[in-house]
Parts: structure tokens; C-alpha cells; sequence
């Protein structure tokens, strides 16, 4: 078949907008497919908490449960939660796309723009949620039991997961603005000192005053505790209020950072 | 006034630009291209890398503003009616945009969706485009794993899910072998005479814009240097070419061949001295015998018709096949 009679048998189709949700359930699924494609990028994302988790629990769970009383295991699984959501992205197929040109091909389609961002944010919230299942079937190997239950769960996980979508801006950002994979790889040095300044390892009484002080001003230490709150004490609505304005907060300068990004890049400049 | 409107779209060339400008930084890509495609042409856009051809098309198919000037496609401004012109073009961009990763049944899958086109069309559509792309169960393959000329093809069909008034094709047969090239130039003409698709084609091939344009469009440093059919543009540099290779100095050559009678013009170019003449067979004795009497060692005489690239040569002062390389 030659391309003219490709095109003469269905010559009457023509091209339309698609619409916003039909735009951004294309985009993500398409970024969903390609996920098992990739999938040796989120061997990261799933060992390193793991291996912290247990190197943590060997190390320290006798002298923390001793002091504190508390179950170090259930302490411990909200930075494992968040050490695997915090980074998630699909930046580095993102990159790959404006690099090979294919950003472009989307670009020259009725696409709307903000669906090629956005498309990719929803893709990884439902992949933060999927990657959060693992960490806490082993927690609960391990004979963590919330204090608030089943709901508890789904709240933690919630939770959890608008922290991944909180994060993803910052790599999105760097990728849509430099296209450069190296700077993309190396964003996630930026989430260390937002995961490791803070509660991480031991309750707030048991910091220094200067890391105390640093500890305060990090939003993560209000996500670690929100969590916490829902494993090992209960419903306590302040704490979970507290982590949802501080995942906010993130949310709001990342993703926004992301989306100005993303302007820059399609402005035709 | 929806009638009108209408009508003034479908009387509105193909493809129109009014001094267009694009500069990066203080360097000016593109300075002043004037264009007029009617529909229904093969338009050759040739001249050699950097020249600015690319710029024009991004330009063209909105991916680019200009920063001067105006154009529209298809009847719509680029600038200002960016949306409609996406709906009735097609490109194949000079890299084929392609994501290794998916498989060529999605990847059309995708471009139709968001072409807005319902679940039967896109069946349709990528049913019939896989047979254009003749690359049987490939098209369940990863990307990856296609060859270049697999590659332009289904990038091709890509560019064509959604039945384009304009097709914009940027450098589509730049590394490919001969049998895919041929390819490539059937299929770009059977969509031109089938089904009066304009084309609006670049590239660095002389041979290619030869063989497929109705007119062609010379572009060099980002203006249009000469514009016509292939055949009026060789016509105006003479009827035929003698070329002199020698191994000695040009100037020389080029001093022996002007005592010439009918010799109309004469350029050097690196070992190689490039006579216009309007009777090259009448002609070829007596610049032999000229050569002969000046003492002057000659490596190679050759007659020819003149190409594209003579046009290019005595245009412009270089080769474009030389650029190319």
C-alpha cells in the first residue's frame, strides 16, 4: 500500500482537538506503559529505602526502644515511605523525549501544553502509590500495625503520595529547562538534605539545638511526623493538618517551578 | 461571513510568507524569505546545512515565532492562529522524532488520539497506515529495533494520521541507502498526484529536489537566492556545463577558456574550473585545443547539462554537495 492510498481509504478523518482529559489520559497513559520499560530506574527508588530500613533497625532499634518505648520499626517505615516516593519522576524520559525530538512531535500535534506536564504528574502519582504498596508490606511483615487501622493506611498513603507528586516538580523543572540528563540524574541530591534534616532517625527531643532548629524549618519533619502519627499514636489531626500544609507548601513552589519551566519550552522563543 | 471565511481559506495558497525574519542571539538564521506555495505543489526548499532551511519550516509549522515578518499555512497565521495550523499539517522533522521505547502500533495509536480521532478512526487510521509502513509485524517492535529507512517510514505515517492538507517534510531521505531513498520519493509522489497533498519538502540533495519539485526555492546564509522549476533555474545558468579539472592553477584555465568564442561564463572552485557554454558539444574541441596551446595540464574535461548545484555555484560562489559533506 502506497502512503496516498493509506490516506485515500480513510480520507474523510480528519484531525480535532481531543480535549483536556482525553490529552492528559493519552500522556499518562502513555508514560504508565512505558514504566515496566524502565523499570530498572525504580530498583533505586525500592532498595535504597529498604536497605536504610534495615540497616537502621539492626543498629539502633534496641537503645531507641529502650529510651523511648516506642515500636522503632513503625518510627522508622515513614522515611523508608518517604525516601522511596521523593524522586519518582519520569524527568529522565522526559529529557530523553526533548532530546530525541519527540517533545517536539507532541508539540506539533493540537495537544494542549499543559497536559505534557501534567499527563506525567499523574502518571507518577499512581506509580508513588504503587511503589508505596511494597515498603509497607514489608513494615507489616515486620509486625507494624497502625494505630488508626485500614483507614489510617489509605491516609498514609495518601499522604505519602502528594509528598511523591510535591516532589516530582523540582526534576521536571530542571528537565524542561536545561534538557539535560546529567542535570536531571543528579537532582536527587536535592532531596537529601530535605529527608536526612529532620526527625529522620530519632524523636525531636533527642536532636541537638542547632539540628533541632534546622529539623523545624524542614517541611519534610512535618511529613515524617504526620505519618507517624497515623502508625503509632492515632488520629492526631494536627499533625496530619500540619504535613498537608507543608506538603503544600513544596507542592506549590516545585510544581510551580515546573510549570514555568515548561512555558519557557513550548514559547517558541 | 462563516461562507466567506471559507471561501477565502480555500482560495488561499498553501503556504504564504511576507519577510520573514528569525534571529538567535545577534545572528540572523533567516533574513527575509519571501514564499508562495499554491496548493497542490511540491515545493523543494534546497540549500546546504545552516543555511536556514529548518528555521523556515519550525517557522512554518509554529513550532518557532518569527521575529519578523508573517506567514500563514493552510490559511491560518502562524503567530496567531497556532492551533489551526497544527490540525491541517503533517511533519516529518529531519531526525524522525520517534520514542525507541514504544512500539510502532502505539506510537500511532498515540499521534491519532491526540488528534482528537474516535476509537473506530484511529483502527482505521492505523490499519491503514501499517501497510503504508510495510513493515509487517515490526510494527508490534519496539522502535529501537527499526532500521533508518523503517524509521522515516513510520514517522512518515505519523505525520499523516490525521489526512493533512500540507505535509511538511524536513530532510527525509538524509542518511538513507539508495533503495529506501527511492522509497521515500515514491511515496512523496504518489501523495502529491494521487491526492494533491501539498509538500513542502527540504533538502540537501540536489537530486532529490530534481526529481520530485514542481518549483524549487534556493536558499542560502537565510535568504532565497533564486526560485523556479528546476528546469527554467538550469536553463538560466546556459544549456550546458564543461568542467576543467586540473592540477594546476585555475586562473590560468580560466584565462584560456575566456578566449573562447561562446563560452558565456566562467568560476573556479577549488581544482575545478566550471564553464557555462550554450553548445557544449560544438564548444568542447575548441576549450581542449585553447588548454592544449596555453601548455596548461589538464586532468579531466567533461561535458555536461547543468545541475541544481551549477545553479548553486554560480549563484552563491560554492557548491552545496560540498557543504553537505
Amino acid at each position: 500500500m502506497t502512503a496516498a492510498q493509506a490516506v485515500t481509504s480513510g480520507r474523510n478523518i480528519r484531525g480535532r482537538e481531543a480535549g483536556f482529559f482525553a490529552d492528559l489520559r493519552s500522556i499518562a497513559g502513555r508514560a504508565l506503559r512505558l514504566v515496566p520499560r524502565d523499570w530498572e530506574a525504580l530498583i533505586p527508588a525500592l532498595v535504597i529505602p529498604v536497605f536504610f530500613f534495615a540497616v537502621n533497625i539492626g543498629q539502633l532499634q534496641k537503645v531507641f526502644e529502650s529510651q523511648t518505648g516506642i515500636n522503632y520499626k513503625a518510627f522508622l517505615l515513614p522515611l523508608s515511605i518517604i525516601t522511596t516516593v521523593s524522586g519518582v519522576t519520569r524527568a529522565s524520559a522526559l529529557v530523553t523525549d526533548i532530546q530525541g525530538g519527540y517533545f517536539d512531535r507532541l508539540l506539533l500535534t493540537p495537544v494542549r501544553r499543559i497536559t505534557l506536564l501534567l499527563g506525567l504528574m499523574v502518571a507518577d502519582l499512581l506509580l508513588v502509590v504503587a511503589l508505596c504498596i511494597p515498603v509497607l508490606a514489608l513494615g507489616f511483615i515486620l509486625g507494624v500495625r497502625p494505630e488508626t487501622g485500614v483507614p489510617g493506611l489509605f491516609v498514609f498513603v495518601g499522604i505519602a503520595a502528594l509528598w511523591g507528586l510535591a516532589c516530582t516538580g523540582f526534576p521536571y523543572a530542571l528537565a524542561l529547562k536545561t534538557g539535560n540528563p546529567a542535570v536531571v540524574n543528579s537532582s536527587f541530591l536535592l532531596f537529601f538534605p530535605f529527608t536526612f534534616l529532620t526527625t529522620a532517625l530519632v524523636p525531636e527531643q533527642a536532636l541537638t539545638p542547632w539540628f533541632r532548629t534546622i529539623a523545624k524549618l524542614n517541611p519534610v519533619t512535618y511529613i515524617l511526623a504526620g505519618l507517624r502519627s497515623l502508625l503509632v499514636v492515632g488520629w492526631a489531626w494536627g499533625d496530619i493538618a500540619q504535613a498537608l500544609v507543608a506538603i503544600l507548601v513544596v507542592g506549590v513552589v516545585s510544581i510551580g517551578l515546573a510549570f514555568a519551566a515548561l512555558r519557557g519550552r513550548v514559547k517558541k522563543k | 461571513m462563516a461562507r466567506c471565511r471559507l471561501a477565502e481559506h480555500d482560495a488561499a495558497p498553501a503556504i504564504s510568507a511576507r519577510g520573514l525574519v528569525r534571529t538567535f542571539a545577534d545572528q540572523r538564521a533567516v533574513d527575509g524569505v519571501d514564499l508562495e506555495v499554491p496548493k497542490g505543489e511540491i515545493y523543494g526548499f534546497l540549500g546546504p546545512n545552516g543555511a536556514g532551511k529548518s528555521t523556515v519550516v519550525r517557522m512554518l509549522c509554529t513550532l518557532l515565532n518569527p521575529s519578523e515578518g508573517v506567514a500563514t499555512v493552510a490559511g491560518f497565521d502562524v503567530v496567531k492562529q497556532p492551533e489551526r495550523v497544527r490540525l491541517h499539517i503533517g511533519v516529518a522533522l529531519q531526525e524522525a522524532a520517534l520514542d525507541e521505547k514504544q512500539t510502532g502500533r502505539e506510537l500511532l495509536h498515540l499521534q491519532c488520539r491526540l488528534y482528537g480521532l474516535r476509537p473506530h478512526e484511529v483502527e482505521q487510521r492505523v490499519a491503514d497506515l501499517a501497510g503504508l509502513v510495510d513493515i509487517g509485524e515490526a510494527l508490534d517492535r519496539r522502535i529501537g529495533t527499526y532500521s533508518g529507512g523503517m524509521k522515516r517510514r513510520l514517522d512518515l505515517a505519523a505525520a499523516l494520521v490525521h489526512n493533512p492538507e500540507v505535509l511538511f517534510l524536513d530532510e527525509p531521505t538524509t542518511g538513507l541507502d539508495p533503495v529506501s531513498r527511492a522509497t521515500v520519493w515514491e511515496e512523496v509522489r504518489a501523495l502529491n498526484t494521487e491526492l494533491g497533498m501539498t509538500i513542502f519538502l527540504t533538502t540537501q540533495y540536489l537530486e532529490e529536489a530534481d526529481e520530485l519539485a514542481h518549483r524549487v526555492g534556493i536558499i542560502d546564509h537565510g535568504r532565497i537566492v533564486a526560485e523556479d522549476t528546476p528546469e527554467a533555474l538550469k536553463r538560466s545558468i546556459g544549456s550546458d556545463v564543461i568542467i576543467v579539472e586540473t592540477d594546476g592553477d585555475c586562473s590560468a584555465v580560466e584565462a584560456a577558456v575566456r578566449s573562447v568564442p561562446s563560452v558565456e561564463q566562467v568560476t573556479s572552485h577549488g581544482s575545478e574550473v566550471t564553464i557555462m557554454v550554450q553548445d557544449g558539444a560544438a564548444t568542447i574541441s575548441p576549450i581542449a585545443v585553447a588548454l592544449h596551446n596555453a601548455h596548461l595540464t589538464v586532468r579531466n574535461l567533461t561535458l555536461r547539462t547543468p545541475t541544481l548545484d551549477d545553479v548553486f555555484l554560480e549563484l552563491t560562489g560554492g557548491r552545496i554537495e560540498e557543504a553537505a559533506r
